[in-house]
């Protein structure tokens, strides 16, 4: 249910002027101070990034924040408060830009080599693939089940841990057009491995 | 290998970023007031699992939202 608060919200952002354009600059603060927030949450990624080029970075994802905001005001539904509504196009916004910051001259890596990584790795540390036939069928069905596309998306998203929204932007595509790859390519992979392994893995769908 | 696995993702069935980020300010209050958001938002918690992304898009709203005590 939309509350009065959030009423009064969007009201004042379709009203005429004076009253929109100061319900624009109150908002504007809410989602500066959400996009520093987000940014100081992320201060250990970024410690290269001088103090004045992080605050143009939250200045820039409230300004995008607010575009974005305006653009679908008709979609706010009211299943929440406006400013929660609200805060979340400041933090991603602000995430994004601080993802590319931190990977900024950092090159992809699209190969294959954190197989040996995971293959060591204990079993607190990935919780999961402690099985080396398992590995081994794992890491056949990247090869044999996937299109090229797939792999490169696999390889980079779920074994290098390549934030999706840097694969993206060098990519040029969105998050979800990923992130539909790597669900593609995941539930490939579980077919491979339910065949392959003599265990039961369900597979999910988008 | 467990059936949740970071490699391969959820086994249930989950939403779409896009619809994530719909769901996203939904989900939150929900959370901060205690409700069973993943019964009420099927799909989200499976795709919060399987998208790091997104996960760090709720976690961060979600921690906006609670020390800012708009919950």
């Amino acid at each position: 249910m939309v509350r009065d608060d959030s009423h009064a919200w969007v009201a004042a952002l379709r009203g005429p002027d004076p009253v929109r354009s100061r319900a624009q600059a109150d908002l504007h603060v809410l989602l500066l101070r959400a996009a520093r927030f987000e940014l100081g949450r992320r201060r250990a990624t970024l410690t290269h990034v001088p103090y004045g080029e992080l605050d143009d970075l939250a200045t820039q994802a409230a300004a995008d924040a607010m575009v974005a905001i305006l653009a679908k005001l008709d979609s706010f539904r009211g299943e929440s408060r406006f400013t929660t509504w609200a805060y979340k196009f400041a933090l991603l916004e602000a995430g994004v830009k601080a993802r590319r910051k931190a990977w900024q001259g950092r090159e992809i890596p699209l190969e294959d080599d954190a197989w040996a990584v995971l293959a060591d790795a204990s079993p607190s540390a990935h919780q999961v693939l402690l099985d080396s036939e398992t590995l081994r069928a794992l890491k056949r069905a990247v090869q044999t089940e996937l299109t090229q596309h797939q792999r490169a998306v696999f390889v980079a998203l779920a074994l290098n841990e390549v934030p999706i929204d840097v694969l993206a932007e060098r990519l040029e595509t969105t998050r979800g057009a990923l992130y539909k790859t790597l669900h593609d390519a995941r539930r490939k992979l579980r077919a491979a491995l339910t065949d392959a392994v003599p265990m039961t893995l369900a597979g999910g769908e988008t | 290998m467990n059936r949740d696995d970071p490699l391969l993702g959820p086994a249930g069935p989950e939403v779409s970023c896009e619809r994530c980020f719909e769901l996203l300010d939904e989900l939150v209050e929900l959370e901060l007031a205690g409700a069973d958001a993943g019964t009420l938002l099927p799909g989200m918690r499976e795709h919060l699992q399987g998208c790091p992304a997104c996960r760090e898009d709720f976690e961060s709203l979600r921690d906006y939202v609670a020390q800012a005590g708009e919950a």
